[in-house]
């Protein structure tokens, strides 16, 4: 019998190499230095905004306006940094303060996140729309650069999801305010009973839910070249997937940075490993849900197990 | 001044109807008070398939944290696309599209609900997921083709009595019936317990699961109602059609006062809300602002709503 609480932090990992078992065997040409490049070269955006939702869901939060956010990050770095660089990293950071301030305010008035962060993604589209009307744009070349940047052996986009993963459970698993980060979702009480600042700590998690939004944005614009205030919209849906499939909870402060990475990475090669089964487009959103729900029965299976013994 | 903040705090719907009719004041006094009593009525109009939508999305919400659906938008186009293709445009088969709309509705929610129990996936995700198949069944099925409405159809999702839809007195009678049934029967007084405290329910002896189930249901199959009446008032269905419906099913009942926390129903705030956020548009498009604007603006005034609202300590 293998230990429920191993198999639990292994499913993610189990997933992803599932999926990707599948994909080679449907297309072995896959299975080499170009076409994992090829395959996965979006999983860096999508893992840096799983990170991101990862933050807002460690304090028991929901964030509805990622997509959006990684859209309107696009649109200011291939507009206004390029005309005006000290304009463009001050809007970009003015973004960042704003979600600081959104932490605020849902905290001081004890506002549903849900609600608040809803609103605040029509903010963000109706600015990108107001910025640049129609898709456009032109990605500064140094952002070009990084995001075809080739690293010998190990395909870019592997390096940059083990960097990521490995920075953020360094941070998030191994330091104190990562402890305390965590327990402000899991007895936010206790912890004000123990003198921490709540305020304090939800306004840094979702500053640093912008910080790693801004990353996905500009990661994201290296790679199509030009911005689209829509391109993201879906980033909402797949960030929160990322984070479940990979093994984080709703509420409690139980997350795992690796685990959302390779969720995101997962996510990332389900569309090309439908493309490959060639079924019909019709079905493709479809099969993606389907997978989500395979995923998580599997866990449920687990949990009630990890729950029994 | 004091009595009136006291009366609001303790009708939270009076919010949304205050809001109202401030936009609906600041949009009259721009066009001079011409055409004032058209802008209402067309906000009524349109507002009214939010508050279907609305109505179920209230009782979700009112069985406590996390549970929101998420489904609503890919079954309210599901049932749009059933019910136009198996109407076919003839006026004779009208019931046949309907009950075959809202029986696959039906489907939806049973399986949301078998998600939610026997998975234990958290709401939002279930409801996300099935979404997808939904969805994917929609397409599959409607194969893109926009069929008509049958007459009467259209008619009935049309036509007004006296200056008002007729929609919008239907659904009013139907909201009536939810306020009473979450006000009055072992039903509604469950599905708030639950939202209060779910354990305390349990063992309480209230029946947690059936009422779970039977919530899940009564969403899907409001949402499948919209989709029939949507799709009869402008022309037939469309796949984008829920599109709008997530945040607005959400947005309504939430500025209308319905406690995020769970526990709290509240139906009258639902059209208040409803009514808001139409006037709202309408008044942003008389200033004539640009697309951006409007979105900016919708977004910001969504955020001003809830945080004068104000949230609640959560009771754990």
């Amino acid at each position: 019998m293998i230990n429920p609480r191993l198999l639990r932090a292994a499913l993610p990992f189990l997933s992803l190499a599932i999926v990707l078992g599948a994909t080679f065997y449907l297309q072995p040409r896959t299975m080499s230095y170009f076409g994992l490049n090829l395959m996965l070269q979006y999983a860096v955006p999508i893992a840096l905004a799983t990170i991101a939702q990862m933050f807002i869901i460690t304090v028991n939060d929901l964030d509805l306006s990622i997509g959006p956010f990684v859209g309107l990050v696009g649109v200011i770095a291939a507009t206004v940094l390029n005309t005006d660089p000290a304009l463009g990293i001050a809007a970009l950071l003015a973004c960042i303060i704003a979600y600081g301030l959104v932490g605020a305010l849902i905290h001081l008035r004890n506002l549903p996140s849900i609600v608040v962060t809803l609103g605040l993604s029509f903010v963000w589209l109706g600015i990108a729309v107001m910025i640049l009307p129609s898709p456009g744009g032109k990605a500064p070349p140094l952002l070009r650069t990084i995001m075809t940047f080739s690293v010998p052996y190990v395909p870019f986009p592997i390096v940059a999801a083990i960097v990521i993963g490995a920075i953020v459970h360094l941070a998030l698993m191994t330091t104190s305010f990562g402890v305390i980060a965590r327990g402000a979702g899991g007895n936010p009480k206790a912890l004000t009973r123990a003198g921490w600042s709540m305020l304090q700590t939800r306004v840094i998690m979702y500053m640093l839910a912008g910080v790693f939004g801004l990353l996905s944005g500009l990661s994201l614009l290296g790679l199509t070249t030009s911005a689209d205030a829509h391109v993201a919209d879906r980033y909402t849906l797949y960030s929160i997937a990322g984070v479940i499939l990979g093994g984080g909870e709703f509420i409690g402060g139980r997350v795992s940075p690796i685990g959302a990475v390779v969720g995101a990475l997962t996510l990332a090669l389900a569309g090309a490993f439908l493309i490959f089964l060639r079924i019909s487009p019709d079905w493709q959103i479809g099969a993606q849900g389907a997978i989500l729900i395979v995923v998580l029965a599997m866990r449920a299976l687990i949990t009630t197990r990890e729950a029994r013994s | 001044m004091t009595a009136l903040r006291a009366r609001l705090a303790a009708s939270p719907w009076l919010w949304s109807f205050t809001a109202a009719a401030l936009v609906w004041g600041l949009a009259a006094a721009v066009t001079g008070g011409r055409g004032a009593g058209e802008i209402l009525t067309s906000a009524l109009a349109f507002g009214t398939f939010t508050v279907i939508v609305g109505l179920g999305q209230m009782l979700v919400i009112t069985t406590g944290p996390g549970n929101v659906d998420l489904s609503i938008p890919a079954t309210m186009t599901l049932s749009g696309v059933i019910a136009m293709k198996v109407m076919d445009t003839e006026s004779a088969r009208i019931l046949l599209g309907v009950a075959a709309a809202l029986g696959a509705s039906f489907v939806v929610g049973i399986v949301n609900y078998v998600l939610i129990r026997l998975l234990r996936i958290p709401p939002i995700i279930a409801t996300l997921s099935s979404s997808f198949l939904v969805l994917s069944s929609a397409i599959s099925y409607g194969r893109g083709l926009r069929i008509k409405p049958p007459p009467p159809l259209a008619d009935f999702a049309t036509i007004r009595l006296g200056g008002l839809p007729l929609v919008t007195i239907a659904i009013f009678a139907l909201s009536l019936l939810i306020a009473l049934v979450l006000k009055r029967t072992v039903y509604g007084r469950t599905v708030a317990a639950i939202g209060q405290n779910e354990r305390a329910a349990w063992l309480a002896g209230l029946d947690v699961r059936r009422t779970r189930f039977i919530t899940y249901v009564l969403s899907a199959l409001l949402a499948g109602l919209c989709g029939i009446l949507q799709s009869g008032f402008s022309g037939g269905a469309a796949l984008n059609m829920g599109d709008d419906f997530l945040l607005a099913s959400i947005a309504v009942v939430v500025i209308g006062g319905t406690s995020v926390a769970g526990g709290r129903g509240n139906v009258p705030g639902i059209w208040g809300a409803a009514l808001f956020m139409f006037l709202l548009v309408t008044m942003l498009n008389i200033f004539g602002a640009s697309p951006g604007v409007r979105l900016v603006m919708t977004g910001l005034i969504i955020i001003a709503v809830i945080t004068a609202a104000g949230g609640e300590t959560q009771a754990r």
